[in-house]
């Protein structure tokens, strides 16, 4: 990818990923790799049924089988408060958080029902298995949709009425020339890493430290979770990051796992290790996605959109986990999406059932709300004959009305569009495929009879979550450059881009900065890699303590070359004259010695050649995109065949765009599988179906087609210096909406598909019903 | 996902494995063969056999070979040996078709045709072929051998007629007329899964119609089976999409589908006309 005669600005070069030689080496430490002397294996025996009261727990033949530890039950934890949010304490939530391990009621299969701790973990599972369990069963509640029952004495199902809006709805439905409505479903299915999850805890009692290795994405936010749940000081508690096989939201929470291993280690004064198999990650760990919207718009004549009124049910699951309501309620505020929607109401309904507890999964709310307005938009297109791009131009939000304020919240920021040009991005999409000859060839071959269409829908991200974000930067006596975030790394290339950040501001080689993230005793403060957020935030303070760190070298080294520092710059880590003509020059590793602590030269400055700089925010920003499929439809089996899919997005600025292609492309692949193949379904007893990957359908490399990605960087983000815009979710969010828009094209039947994943079989039933022969 | 305790025995020839097998039966002992099938069962505790007989030892077992008028598959013979035709004339070339559609690369360059054969899942792509062709296999334990016909050996969803104590030593397929046409088509919902349906057909075309004909679907009922309905109504019959349309449209109607909590019988019913219809016109070109 990269030649070795690549010199800075880094930003925007494709330079290769300073994570991979240990990777590629298999050198990696992921959390299997993670092993501490004298460790215990923790193996958990989970609830095989859905919903029931447990009438008794008998592990005495587990803890006499040789080898066994200890084996706890939810008396043994009494302790123990159930699971946290990451923001504190929600009173109206609280009771329906899940405790550590199951308390007089099971509510899902794979409800943590009993801990084991033994020797290896073989013996930990031969145990499990010999742990009476005896459950009085009750009715699971499995559909979000059926009348809410009692979760607990005086606790509905329905935890939450989520309400978002503004303008007089009722006003414009009753003046209206047309109203359109729909009723969308959207399936459960979840981010699936290749590693499952894993937690190893470790109790220094020397130094009264409590370790939890394993879980990337948000260690600082687990530290305090975890020091409020077992009344630690936050400082005696360290998490650390390790590497990790994917993350996509779920993975790095903190789940009842993570606080078991805690816990038990603490007490027994002895590591604990747990590594959880395939089957318990598709019960156990968090689901997403399934939520039913019954949406109308209220248009005038010229199908300009007046209003929109959305009542939605969040099939929560279980329990409310970290992520509290942040879903249900991100929905509501994401959902208008591009247009210009001049009133709005979204009213959720957030209930529980007996399934696996839901959460965050990539793009979370994005992907529902994508699917669910852009099958409403193109409901409007044709219930009143407007061409589907024409529907959008009318309604699209131009790029002289950025920045574009919405009284609407997303993650507890209201909703802000920074910049962009929605219509212009698709116009030019247009462009690089094709358009009209694309349409010509499809209409050709639907006039011999092929099943063939094109989708094609508009998505605004958000990316950058703040409030802020903090780094600090030291360059050693050799001139290696050791960055310090709080950021986290899921895999996503998190080192690479920061070192090329502080590179270009430090005037030294990418490759010559050590990026640390993730580990919580050595920065206080993070928020982690989740919403898109690692790139806009972590890289601008990167960005800002960087040129701190440049200030104070040139400081120092005026004084050493005796000049001043305007007349200097960096290259290549050395300090040079900026006219470029010939001189002494002294380099970084030089100027670190000459600051430091004894240093006679040091003067009045700080020792060290270091600097903090903070990234502070307001509002988090706002990329956009299209997505173009073209796809065939086997009439005789319900089968899609995806031909060509095209992305186009304006990230503002790519940091390395080969990883933002990355980012894409894998985004579109899990996308893919939402639309067409993953899906967690469940028997009318509430157990669940698809707990092995010959029944959870990912999509693999036949399945998913190589797609075509138009990234362009016309409008950067006025909100941060280097003006970035997220990646991490763009590839994903409009995957369902357009291949249901290419298949209703394709079947010549216009609102065909209101229901993912578009199974084959689901399909040949849209087809026998409403399809001619 | 760890397996249950068990004792592990690797016998060298067929008479040991069979002498071990005998004793461990009555203990669930279970043959390992490729393990593609029990290991993954064994590591979701679905299966806690208490004995493997790993017969991956047994040279005897590895044999591949062409003898009156049969092509004789060993029951240590991996799915991989079939990628190139292994004989010569519609039956190598038809065994290197289907072997594409068994999983992936790595579960083929370990798994087993016979062990696919023992193992029974009613999608086996080569319970379908044995089916449709009118294979047997040589089934073989301390109290002697016997042959087992196609028809008489599957038995239902992984249920076979081998009792505990036997091992399956091989298969045997017929060599195929070189005039014999053969198609196979499946559908599933990803590549190199088991399909929802499938289907095997084979003809033998003589003065410009269909002299003989077989139809076996494998994935739809319980057990692979031929149906002869879908063959009668080719007999004599020239052809082509009307030939094979009518036939497909037959067996539609001519099968029990099986229904699970994903899968409505109607559905693999719809299937069962779209794979049967396809592979006749395989079997064309």
């Amino acid at each position: 990818m990269n030649s070795p005669m690549q010199t800075q600005p880094w930003i925007g070069q494709s330079v290769e990923r300073l994570e991979d030689p240990p990777l590629v080496a298999g050198r990696g430490a992921y959390a299997g790799d993670i092993n501490f002397p004298h460790q215990l294996h923790m193996r958990i025996a989970r609830s095989g049924h859905a919903h029931g009261r447990i009438v008794s727990i008998d592990a005495s033949l587990a803890r006499a089988l040789p080898g066994v530890f200890a084996v706890w039950t939810a008396e043994d934890v009494a302790e123990v408060p159930p699971v946290d949010f990451r923001e504190g304490s929600i009173p109206a939530l609280d009771p329906y958080r899940q405790p550590v391990l199951a308390k007089g009621y099971v509510r899902y299969v794979g409800d943590p029902i009993a801990a084991v701790f033994a020797s290896d973990p073989y013996v930990a599972e031969d145990a499990a298995d010999l742990i009476a369990v005896e459950i009085e069963e009750l009715p699971p509640l499995l559909d979000a949709r059926a009348a809410p029952g009692e979760f607990a004495p005086g606790h509905s199902t329905e935890a939450a009425l989520i309400r978002q809006g503004y303008g007089d709805v009722d006003a414009a439905f009753r003046t209206a020339a047309h109203i359109v409505e729909v009723e969308l479903a959207i399936g459960r299915h979840s981010g699936v890493p290749l590693e499952t999850r894993g937690a190893i805890g470790r109790y220094d009692a020397s130094r009264g430290i409590l370790e939890l290795h394993g879980a990337a994405k948000v260690p600082h936010r687990n530290q305090e979770l975890l020091a409020r749940m077992l009344r630690l000081p936050p400082s005696s508690i360290h998490v650390h990051e390790s590497h990790v096989g994917g993350g996509f939201g779920i993975r790095g929470e903190l789940y009842p796992e993570d606080v078991l291993v805690c816990v038990a280690a603490k007490k027994f004064n002895r590591p604990v290790k747990w590594i959880e198999d395939r089957r318990e990650h598709l019960i156990a760990a968090n689901h997403s996605r399934q939520q039913l919207h019954k949406i109308r718009a209220a248009v005038d004549k010229d199908g300009v959109i007046l209003a929109i009124d959305d009542v939605y049910f969040h099939d929560q699951g279980a329990y409310v986990r970290t992520h509290a309501a942040r879903v249900v309620h991100m929905t509501a505020g994401i959902l208008p999406g591009p247009y210009r929607v001049p009133a709005y109401r979204a009213t959720g309904h957030f209930r529980l059932t007996n399934k696996t507890p839901a959460a965050t999964y990539r793009a979370p709310g994005r992907y529902e709300t994508t699917f669910v307005r852009e099958r409403l938009v193109d409901a409007i297109a044709q219930n009143l004959s407007i061409d589907r791009i024409e529907i959008r131009r009318r309604n699209c939000i131009g790029p002289t009305e950025m920045p574009y304020p919405r009284p609407l919240e997303a993650l507890g920021e209201e909703i802000h569009y920074d910049s962009g040009d929605y219509i212009g991005l698709l116009d030019k999409l247009f462009a690089k495929i094709g358009w009209n000859e694309l349409n010509a060839a499809v209409k050709a071959r639907k006039a011999k009879g092929e099943p063939v269409g094109i989708g094609i829908e508009m998505f605004v991200e958000k990316s950058g979550l703040g409030p802020i974000d903090g780094v600090k930067i030291s360059i050693d006596t050799s001139g290696f450059v050791e960055v310090v975030t709080g950021g986290a790394s899921i895999g996503q290339g998190f080192e690479t881009v920061m070192a090329q950040v502080a590179a270009d501001a430090l005037g030294v080689d990418y490759r010559r900065c050590r990026v640390i993230h993730g580990q919580t005793d050595r920065i206080p403060f993070g928020i982690g890699a989740h919403a898109s957020r690692a790139t806009v935030m972590t890289a601008s303070a990167t960005h800002i303590a960087a040129l701190k760190l440049r200030a104070k070298a040139l400081d120092m080294a005026a004084q050493l070359l005796q000049t001043t520092p305007d007349a200097l710059d960096i290259a290549d880590g050395e300090v040079v004259r900026k006219d470029g003509k010939p001189g002494p020059s002294i380099s970084l590793g030089k100027i670190a010695q000459n600051l430091a602590p004894t240093s006679q030269l040091l003067g009045e400055r700080e020792p060290g050649l270091s600097a903090e700089g903070w990234f502070r925010t307001e509002h988090q920003v706002y990329p956009y995109g299209s997505h173009v499929a073209v796809v065939r439809v086997d009439r005789e089996t319900g089968g899609v065949i995806i031909e060509r899919y095209c992305i186009a997005y304006d990230i503002g600025r790519a940091i390395n765009p080969a990883l933002v292609h990355g980012q894409i492309v894998g985004g579109f692949a899990q996308g893919l599988g939402g639309a067409l193949l993953e899906e967690f379904t469940y028997s009318e007893r509430g157990d669940p179906l698809a707990v092995t990957f010959a029944d959870y359908l990912l999509p693999a490399l036949r399945e998913t087609p190589r797609p075509e990605v138009l990234l362009r960087e016309d409008y950067t983000s006025p909100l941060n210096p280097l003006g970035i815009k997220g990646a991490g979710e763009s590839g994903i969010t409009a995957v369902g909406a357009t291949i249901a828009s290419a298949i209703d094209d394709a079947i010549g039947i216009p609102g065909a598909v209101r229901e993912l994943p578009v199974t084959p079989q689901r399909l040949k039933q849209i087809l026998d019903r409403r399809a001619p022969r | 996902m760890k397996p249950a305790a068990f004792r592990y025995h690797a016998p060298k020839t067929v008479d040991e494995a069979v002498a071990t097998l005998a004793e461990v039966a009555a203990e669930d002992g279970r043959v390992l063969a490729g393990g593609q099938s029990l290991v993954p069962t064994m590591a979701f505790r679905l299966a806690k056999p208490a004995h493997l007989v790993d017969i991956n030892g047994v040279e005897a077992l590895k044999r591949l070979t062409v003898a009156d008028g049969r092509l004789v598959i060993g029951a240590c013979v991996r799915h991989a040996a079939f990628h190139r035709p292994v004989c010569p004339g519609p039956l190598g070339k038809l065994l290197s078709d289907v072997v594409r559609h068994i999983a992936h690369h790595p579960i083929r360059n370990r798994g087993t045709f016979c062990g696919s054969l023992a193992h029974a899942d009613p999608a086996s792509e080569w319970c379908l072929v044995l089916t449709a062709l009118d294979g047997e296999v040589l089934a073989k334990s301390a109290r002697g051998e016997r042959v087992i016909a196609a028809r008489d050996f599957f038995k239902g969803i992984m249920t076979t007629a081998l009792r505990d104590d036997e091992l399956l030593v091989e298969a045997r397929l017929p060599i195929l007329a070189a005039d014999m046409r053969c198609g196979f088509y499946e559908f599933n919902r990803r590549a190199g899964d088991f399909a929802l349906a499938a289907a095997l057909a084979c003809y033998r075309v003589a003065s410009g119609t269909i002299a003989e004909a077989r139809v076996a679907l494998g994935g739809v009922e319980v057990s692979p089976r031929r149906i002869a309905e879908a063959e009668r109504a080719l007999f004599g019959a020239e052809p082509g999409d009307k030939a094979f349309r009518a036939a497909a449209e037959t067996a539609m109607a001519a099968v029990d589908p099986m229904e699970d909590a994903i899968t409505s019988a109607d559905y693999r019913r719809d299937l069962v006309l779209a794979v049967t219809r396809r592979a006749l016109e395989r079997a064309s070109v």
